[in-house]
This record gives structure tokens, sequence and C-alpha cells, in this order.
């Protein structure tokens, strides 16, 4: 179990967007007739990507809208541990440490994010970079490998995930994926198996 | 080694279009609506015949799962709900199937949902797949275009397909805590019975599959059960997809056939075992949460469930973690543990408090801090973890600690012993906090 806590600095409200409102009515038809509140994680998922972070109005917010009492709200909010409870920087880096990362030195890449980003949940002066660890994101054989935002970075070494927080810094897009020459999970330097396929 | 031609997953490497056009390129949505004709008893008679087992970690009988839905209805509708919440550590399959190939996923819910009579379906993804998310609502999307599901659909079975998302909880990919949140509540896994099939989501029959247990279904349809009972030894039969992580040369996910020998299957993909096959210290052979097994008992075992029984651990989600004698095992180990103490829900004592108190003696064994006779109260403790939860994390936390004490004892005692006449003094206990 982790101990999360709301923010103790929150703003006074929060509304949806009126697109992200339209989203939100639609994605409660997906359930059934008086099951609106298993919207609650899409809904407050929602709520992050607008506010930035998980604000504790949101969580009311959203707990009216899907008429649940906002201790289930809340209770939802604090167990899953994607809702971030506090503000985060732009580029929020999530370093895996589970074992098959920690095999293939991910603990040389949170030393970079130490010394570039520096302590976990802080967010960096420019407001760009904060960073966690977290645990296991589900892709071992790319290992090690960070998410930042929306997408995976694979195959790191503390060199090219150096470069690869310059290219964000600077405000390029790098390449999500492995940051090796590698296709996907394939073996390093081509697959072993399907070489048939579509020829 | 596997033909090119017996691999379900065809794109798994994703050098094709994962798209409807590329998916039937590839023999995807052929024959389905003959299959759905057939009617429900023939899948399931199918799926029975072809010994497919679960490919989530359990490996319970596929085809018999699927028929413990009611074959008539008391007026509660029946729902079939995916597992995509892959989170189990060395685990990363489902996640090709969901961006790669996943018509082949969106075709088998059809074919099970059918064989359920059940006309809904939820597909539960982790919350940190975004793209792989993106990938499969954009399937479901050109599925719905083309009415190949949905209602009035081409092959004359309604079937809506619905996509839900986690935010981050290892334990929603136990089945109930799954059906617990996608009710909207915490992860936190109920007691059984009843069991999903009598009493699952909204209180209403549910069966709740592995992606890749219902990805391979229209293939084994399509090509009949013989040909999936054609690979593996007796009671371990297919093709299955294997994840081969850390210290090998080239750590890849294949497709192989069921019972492969570990050796053939690391020298044939994963380009041998770092430093050799003597450089090689110990195999975790099924996930984070099986028991790892020594270098010389797995060297030429078959892959399999059967077989990895018989070695005290098991195939798991055929997750292969390798280590070398680079490895710190106890700190490898500890490591899980402390994965274990961060996904405990906290429901039942002996896990929310056991993780904790085993990843604390854990670590302090890492160092050398530790008394000899805590090895066997850890193990006392683990034993007592196991079996005494609600769901099976309990035993997952417990397995690997009892794997380790069981095979590297004696690596333990060293490092207690190294300390200790370093140090001169009686090591504190603390880990009772």
């Amino acid at each position: 179990m982790a101990v999360r806590r709301l923010a103790e600095t929150q703003p006074k409200d929060f509304a949806f967007t009126p697109d992200n409102l339209a989203w939100a009515k639609r994605e409660i038809t997906k359930y059934p007739e008086g099951r609106q509140a298993s919207a609650v994680i899409p809904l407050l998922w929602r709520a992050q990507e607008q506010g930035g972070w998980l604000q504790e109005p949101a969580i009311r917010y959203v707990a009216d809208m899907l008429g649940m009492p906002y201790i289930r709200a809340l209770e939802i909010a604090t167990f899953y541990t994607m809702f971030n409870l506090e503000p985060v920087g732009k580029y929020l880096v999530q370093l895996c440490g589970t074992t098959p990362c920690v095999l293939r030195g991910a603990e040389d890449i949170r030393k970079v994010c130490q010394r570039r980003i520096g302590e976990q949940e802080h967010v960096s002066a420019d407001g760009m970079f904060s960073w966690r660890e977290v645990e296991c994101l589900g892709a071992c054989v790319n290992a090690p490998m960070a998410q930042i935002n929306y997408d995976y970075y694979e195959d790191l070494t503390p060199e090219n995930f150096e470069k690869l927080l310059d290219n964000l810094a600077a405000g390029k897009n790098p390449k999500p994926g492995p940051q090796i020459d590698r296709q996907f999970s394939a073996p390093v330097g081509g697959p072993t198996t399907l070489k048939s396929v579509g020829k | 080694m596997l033909a090119d031609k017996d691999r379900i997953f065809q794109n798994l490497y994703g050098l094709h279009d994962w798209g409807l056009e590329g998916a039937r390129k590839r023999g995807g949505w052929d024959g389905t609506k003959g299959f759905i004709e057939k009617g429900r008893d023939w899948i399931i008679e199918q799926i029975k015949a072809s010994g497919l087992r679960g490919r989530g970690g359990a490996g319970f009988p596929t085809g018999l799962k699927w028929s413990f839905m009611p074959k008539q209805s008391d007026s509660r509708p029946s729902y079939l709900v995916v597992n995509a919440d892959e989170s189990e550590p060395g685990t990363c399959k489902d996640r090709e199937i969901m961006r790669h190939d996943p018509h082949l996923l969106i075709e088998g819910c059809l074919l099970a949902g059918c064989a359920m009579g059940a006309n809904a379906g939820y597909i539960y993804i982790r919350g940190e797949y975004i793209r792989e998310r993106e990938h499969l609502q954009a399937a479901i999307d050109q599925a719905y275009e083309a009415k190949l599901i949905g209602k009035n659909n081409i092959h004359g079975f309604d079937f809506d397909l619905y996509l839900h998302h986690g935010a981050g909880a290892y334990i929603c990919g136990e089945e109930t805590a799954l059906l617990e949140s996608l009710e909207g509540k915490k992860g936190m896994p109920r007691l059984k019975p009843p069991f999903p099939a009598n009493v699952g989501l909204y209180g209403c029959p549910s069966t709740v599959a592995n992606v890749e247990s219902i990805a391979v279904a229209p293939d084994i349809l399509r090509r009949g059960a013989a040909w999936f009972a054609g690979f593996g030894r007796p009671n371990n039969l297919g093709v299955k997809l294997f994840c081969i992580s850390g210290h090998v040369n080239k750590p890849c996910n294949v497709e192989e056939a069921m019972s492969v020998p570990f050796r053939e299957l690391i020298e044939k993909h994963a380009g041998g075992v770092r430093g050799g096959w003597d450089n090689l210290l110990a195999v975790i052979p099924g996930g984070s949460s099986v028991p790892l097994v020594p270098a010389a008992q797995i060297i030429d075992c078959p892959m399999d469930f059967d077989a990895l029984k018989d070695l005290k651990s098991g195939l798991g989600t055929a997750a292969v973690i390798v280590m070398d004698k680079s490895t710190d095992i106890v700190r490898a180990i500890a490591r899980i543990s402390y994965f274990y103490k961060h996904e405990s829900c906290g429901q039942c004592t002996p896990c929310r408090e056991g993780t904790g108190w085993m990843w604390r003696v854990l670590t302090r064994m890492a160092e050398g801090t530790a008394a000899r006779r805590e090895i066997d109260l850890l193990l006392d403790v683990a034993n007592q973890v196991e079996g005494h939860t609600i769901c099976a994390l309990g035993d997952a936390a417990a397995w690997p600690v009892q794997g380790l004490i069981r095979h590297f004892r004696g690596e333990i005692e060293r490092r207690i012993d190294e300390y200790s006449a370093k140090s001169r003094h009686e090591p504190v206990a603390v880990a009772a906090e």
C-alpha cells in the first residue's frame, strides 16, 4: 500500500470544458443504466488531463456528476497511483524500478534522474520536469524503460536517456519506443521469426 | 522451432498494418459467421478439444471456464470481461497483441461472447497503456464501422464491446478486484464463492479472461482444435507468447510451441545467456510471482505448466526473467517483495502487514545485517501469509521469498556471517515496526 494524500493548496473550483463535458456524458453511456459510477476512473483521468493534476474540487465535481458520495470518489483518487494529487512537471518521468528493469540497469537511469531533475516528486525550478519511481510498466523485454507523459521510452542507457531529456527540454518531440536500433520487442539485430510474413 | 505458418500473432513486432485491412490480409475475420452459426456449444467443444489453458497465469482450462456460464438467462445479462491489466513483472505480451494485432482480440471477444451467451463485453486495460488503448479503441471503432460487432452486425450475434481503463493498480489484474474496479470502486478482491460466473460484474454472470486466451480463440476455430493440440506435451498444449527479459544477449517477445526446452528458447531467440551458459545463476520462469529456479534445474526443462510445477515453480504468464551470476539475488528478490508491499490493496492483514515485513527483513538480509535465526522466521511468516488472504496476492508475495530461501539459503547465511565477523556485534532485530 502507498500512503497518498491530497495537496494542501487547492484551487477553489473545477468544471469540465464544454468538450470534456460532452465527452464525459458519452463515456457514461458505456455502462448500464444506474451503473454510471463505473465511469469514475475515466472521468477523474480526464479531469487530471484538464487540470494538469487531480484537484480536490475536481474529485467532488466528478462525484456529483456520477451521483457518488464524495468519499467514494476520494477513495478512488487516493487508491489508484496514476492520479497525481499534487502538481507535476510539464514532463513527468515515471521510471520503472521493478526487478526486470533493475537487472538491465534501471539504477543508472535513476541516478540521471536524481542529477538532472532532483529528488522524486519535486518539480524542477523551471517547471519542466518531475520524476518518480514506479512499479512494473509492462515493457520488460525493452528494459530499462520510463514512461514520459503518454509515451514509453525503452532500452534506455544513461547516454540516450540524457539526450532524451535534452530533447524534451529543447521542445523537440523525441521518438518514443526503443531508443536503440530495434523493432519494438523483436530481438536486437532483427526478428528470429516471422521473416516470411507479408512477403 | 515453431514454423512461421503456425504462429498466431503474425504482426507481433508491428512490422505491418495493425488495422482492419492488415488483419484481414493475415487471415483475421475469416469464417467468423460460420463459427457463430455452429453455435455456442460447438465453439466450447472446439476450445476444450484444443487443450487451451488460460494464458493469464493460473492455467485453468479455457473451454471449461467458458462452459460455466448459464445456458438460460434468468433475466440478468451475461458479460465477457477481458483482463488487459497486464502488470505482472516480466510480462509484456498482451501489450503486443493490443497494439499490433488488436483485431484478433476483438474477433476473439465476439466468439467468446457468443460461446458464453454474453451480448456485451468490457476490456479492462491498464491505465499506463495509453498508446495501446488508442490502437485498440481505433480497431474497435473499425469493427463497429464494418458492422463486424455491434447490434445487427453481419455475423448475426449482437455484441457490444467497450474499452475501459484502470489507473495504476496491479491488484486489478485479480479477477474480482478487476470487477470491483470496473464498477467504480477501489480494486479490492471479493471473497469467492460466489464465483463471477454466477455473480460477477453488476451482480450478473461474468467470465474474466486474459487477452491472450481470447485472442488465440479465432485461430483455434479456423485452423482446428487438432492443429493447436499438435504442439506441446499432453495437458500443456498449444502455442504461447514468451517474454524473455533480464540477462540474455537479446531480450525479446516470441511465440513458440508450449513445452519448448528452456535452452532452445534462449539460444534460438534471445541470443543466449549473457556470458554463456556457465554464467547462468537462476531463472524466474513465469513472472515475478513464481519461485525462482536455479540454473542447473532449468536448463533442459520444458517450458510448460507441469514441468515447472514439478520444479516447485510455475509457467505463470511465461515471462522468463533470466539472471546471470552478476545478480545480487537477495536484492533482486527483495525488490520483488517491495513490489508486493507497494501493490497490496490492504484489505487482508497477513498481506498488508506481511508484505512490508518481508521486504524489510529481506533488505537487511541483502546487506547481511540480520541474524541467522531470522531466516527461519522469515520462512515462517511467508508460510503464514500464503493461503491466508482473500486473493492470491498474498501467495504471490510469499512464493518468491520461499523460493529464495529454498535455493539460496547459503548465500543469505554467507552475508550474515560476513557482516557479523566484521562488526563483532550481534545484529539488532529492527524488522518488527
